[in-house]
């Protein structure tokens, strides 16, 4: 197979072939050349912020999902206000300039809830709130009977700063009809995008594999999300990260066809999926290991396989956490990690300029 | 940079000891993965192995109390443990589905487990191997240990045993007066079958002094092994890496054992154990994912005596192993059903994988996974 670079713009269809063909060492050898090329200072990043599960009820209760809850259930919760004070003000104590604030759909809650949330939290603290992924976004639309446009406009002025990847899963309407029937279809999450980036916030991207998808599915999602960042550039990374079966009703279900949902996406696969992206998204910076769901070690690895950040130091995790992937890690970890892995470890801002190098 | 070292080893010339430190040097681990997997496909092919097998720790109590031991006690503390013969033999008997493979009849009975209506089929393989290591106990006489290994011989007769490190044969020696040679030949007669490689750890003396020195020198833990290897036991090697040895030192260890290899070919495989800083007296972190992978790779290419190199997946996780498959392991360890040693040290994997879980593992890693007998035999072939 020829070499894959920088310069050159890999199709979908060669994309499919080196998915399906190309061997692990190759695919790492082209992803590795091209993350040179974008970062030749070979620094690895990483974020000091606080995840921030407002609540755990959901209507939508996807089948990969462990943390959901009825509204009715005894470990449901919604947090105080105050409880999100204290939280973000701990985050600030520790070095953060970020919070990740996300949670599930609940019923009870539409755009006032949080647009008060939200001035409430930057009348008080000067720091990056990241929050709302597309699914809550178009919830409080359609709870609000707003746009999406006008409902992200809305929430930016009242202190939005930018807008992570999530439940993009897989950007294959047959994948999300079995994933998460109720939750929006791949055009909307797009669209939600879109609409951000059109607005003047940056956003990330993410993927969930492992689970049912074919690697037409993983072509067509990272073509999809190449195709408008071609249009807006508003994308600051790519996280691609597999699915955690452990706890969750997907977990206990028949085998898909690339996949053992036993326990997830091996090892091999992740790289293959992380080197690939790196190799197709040549329009996107950075490419985030994921060492919640990989574990140190193999975010270490994958920083030779595409990864320039580490993501975030997760004062908090709760979403991953509960499908029995927890690490206790500090920032010294993931700091000794980047190094001992031979790269420069430098914490960014959500725009990823550099803070400080260790 | 590494062309003329990728030039001997296509050319299948032995590579030096400067070489091989270049080798750990290197970030290139495409490079080294490449030249690895051709040294690896030269010996076994696209095979990778795994055993069905048990591991059992006798006692942790250990005279030795080395700083970097999280398994160990001392007599009377709490969490000592010794198992009996009996229970030795029992715990054997609750290995994978409940049985052992070449379990008979009547040492069924004596064992005392009700596993019979589910013996018949072929096709449900029970442990063909039980690995022994454990504490240096302070009483247990020698003989204790013989007859340890001819009650299991008796008991399941097709069973092999893997026992006991170089460390632990040293003690047997000093503590019953006989020889290397004597003591091995008796533990041999008995039923010995193979030894592990354990004990080894790193043999440079400035390291070992300060990493164990409660243990054999790096000189006698090689003794030890020719001993064996003279008396017809093979035996495995390991090397602990990832503490505070430099990256010569690891080559050293490594021609060690390539030297004495070349003696007398009685190492089947090799086996590099990262270092797991977590409950011990060292202080240290764990090693990185890609030290992980160039130290197999390494390895695979220097050892060029060696048949075979093991990735252990309990210690490297299950996703190194994987990839460690691809950087010159040919061998990905059991389906170990207790592991001790490494769990108290924070080991980051289960306790457990499936052998399915671990023909996946090859199978998704582009490998052939084989299921294989103590002296790599195939069992049988996953298609
Ligand atoms: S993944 Fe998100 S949308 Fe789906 S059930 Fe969980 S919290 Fe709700
Ligand atoms: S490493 Fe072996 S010899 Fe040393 S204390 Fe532990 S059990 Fe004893």
């Amino acid at each position: 197979m020829k070499e894959h670079t920088i310069r050159e713009r890999t199709g979908g269809k060669e994309a499919l072939a080196l998915f399906r063909e190309a061997d692990l060492l190759s695919l790492g050898r082209w992803s590795d050349n091209i993350r040179k090329a974008l970062h030749p200072e070979e620094i690895c990043t990483f974020v000091v912020d606080r995840n921030i599960n407002y609540t755990n009820v959901c209507i939508n209760k996807c089948s990969f999902c462990a943390f959901w809850r009825e509204e009715e259930s005894a470990d449901a919760y919604l947090l105080d206000k105050d409880t999100i004070f204290r939280k973000i003000e701990e985050t600030i104590g520790l070095g953060g300039t970020q919070i990740l604030i996300q949670g599930g759909l609940h019923p009870a809650l539409d755009i006032f809830y949080y647009t008060s949330l939200l001035s409430s939290i930057k009348e008080r603290f000067d720091i990056n709130v990241h929050g709302f992924s597309p699914p809550e976004i178009c919830f409080i639309a359609d709870a609000s009977d707003l746009t999406i446009r006008e409902t992200l406009g809305m929430l930016k002025s009242a202190g939005l700063d930018s807008i992570p990847g999530g439940g993009a899963e897989i950007l294959s309407d047959r994948v999300r009809e079995v994933l998460s029937p109720k939750k929006i279809k791949s055009s909307r999450w797009l669209e939600v995008m879109e609409a951000a980036h059109r607005l003047g916030m940056r956003t990330t991207a993410t993927m969930m594999f492992g689970s049912i998808e074919t690697a037409e599915d993983i072509v067509a999602h990272l073509d999809a999300i190449r195709q408008l960042q071609d249009r807006t550039g508003g994308f600051t990374a790519f996280i691609p990260w597999s699915f955690q079966p452990g706890n969750t009703e997907l977990g206990d279900s028949k085998p898909g066809p690339t996949s053992n949902p036993s326990y997830g996406a091996t090892a091999v696969e992740y790289l293959r999926v992380l080197a690939l992206s790196r190799i197709y998204l040549d329009n996107i910076e950075n490419i985030q290991a994921s060492w919640v769901t990989q574990g140190l070690k193999m975010a270490q690895v994958a920083l030779r396989f595409g990864a320039n950040d580490f993501g975030s130091t997760m004062i908090e995790e709760n979403v991953v956490a509960s499908a029995g992937v927890s690490y206790a890690v500090t920032m010294d970890d993931i700091i000794n990690s980047i190094r001992s892995a031979g790269f420069v470890p430098a914490q960014r801002d959500t725009y990823y300029k550099l803070l400080r190098t260790f | 940079m590494l062309s003329a070292i990728a030039k001997k080893v296509f050319a299948g010339k032995r590579i030096t000891e400067k070489d091989a430190l270049r080798l750990f040097e290197t970030d290139d681990i495409f490079t080294l993965g490449a030249l690895a997997s051709h040294v690896a496909g030269k010996k076994n092919g696209v095979k990778a192995y795994f055993i069905r097998n048990r591991h059992i720790n006798p006692t942790n109590i250990c005279v030795n109390r080395c700083k970097f031991c999280a398994f160990s006690r001392s007599q009377g503390q709490e969490g000592a443990f010794e198992l009996t013969i009996e229970e030795i033999i029992k715990k054997i008997g609750t290995g994978q589905n409940g049985r052992v493979r070449g379990q008979t009849a009547s040492s069924k009975k004596s064992s005392g487990r009700q596993v019979a209506h589910h013996l018949s089929p072929i096709t449900h393989h029970g442990i063909s191997e039980v690995h022994i290591v454990g504490g240096l106990h302070p009483e247990w006489p020698f003989e204790h240990y013989l007859n340890m290994i001819s009650a299991i011989k008796k008991h399941y007769p097709k069973l092999h045993i893997k026992a006991f490190t170089a460390v632990e044969i040293d003690y047997f020696s000093k503590i019953s007066g006989r020889s290397l040679q004597d003591t091995l030949a008796a533990l041999k007669k008995s039923g010995l079958g193979s030894m592990p490689g354990g004990g080894a750890e790193i043999f440079s003396e400035g390291i070992r002094n300060r990493l164990c020195p409660e243990k054999i020198p790096g000189a006698r833990w090689l003794e030890v092994m020719e001993a064996a290897h003279r008396v017809g036991i093979r035996t495995n090697a390991t090397m602990l890496y990832g503490h505070v040895e430099s990256l010569s030192d690891r080559v050293d260890h490594l021609s060690r054992l390539r030297g004495l290899q070349d003696r007398t070919k009685g190492f089947q495989a090799f086996i590099p154990l990262a270092y797991h800083p977590k409950n011990t007296e060292i202080e240290g972190s764990y090693t990185s994912g890609i030290d992980d992978l160039k130290t197999m790779a390494a390895s695979r290419i220097f050892l060029d005596n060696f048949d075979h190199i093991k990735a252990y997946w309990i210690m490297l996780g299950e996703k190194i192993s994987q990839l460690a498959l691809m950087f010159g392991a040919d061998d990905i360890d059991g389906t170990i059903i207790e592991e001790k040693i490494t769990h108290s040290a924070g080991a980051l994997t289960g306790e457990r994988l499936t052998a399915e879980q671990l023909v996946d593992l090859i199978q998704k890693a582009g490998k052939t996974a084989v299921e294989r007998d103590s002296f790599y035999r195939t069992v049988r072939t996953f298609a």
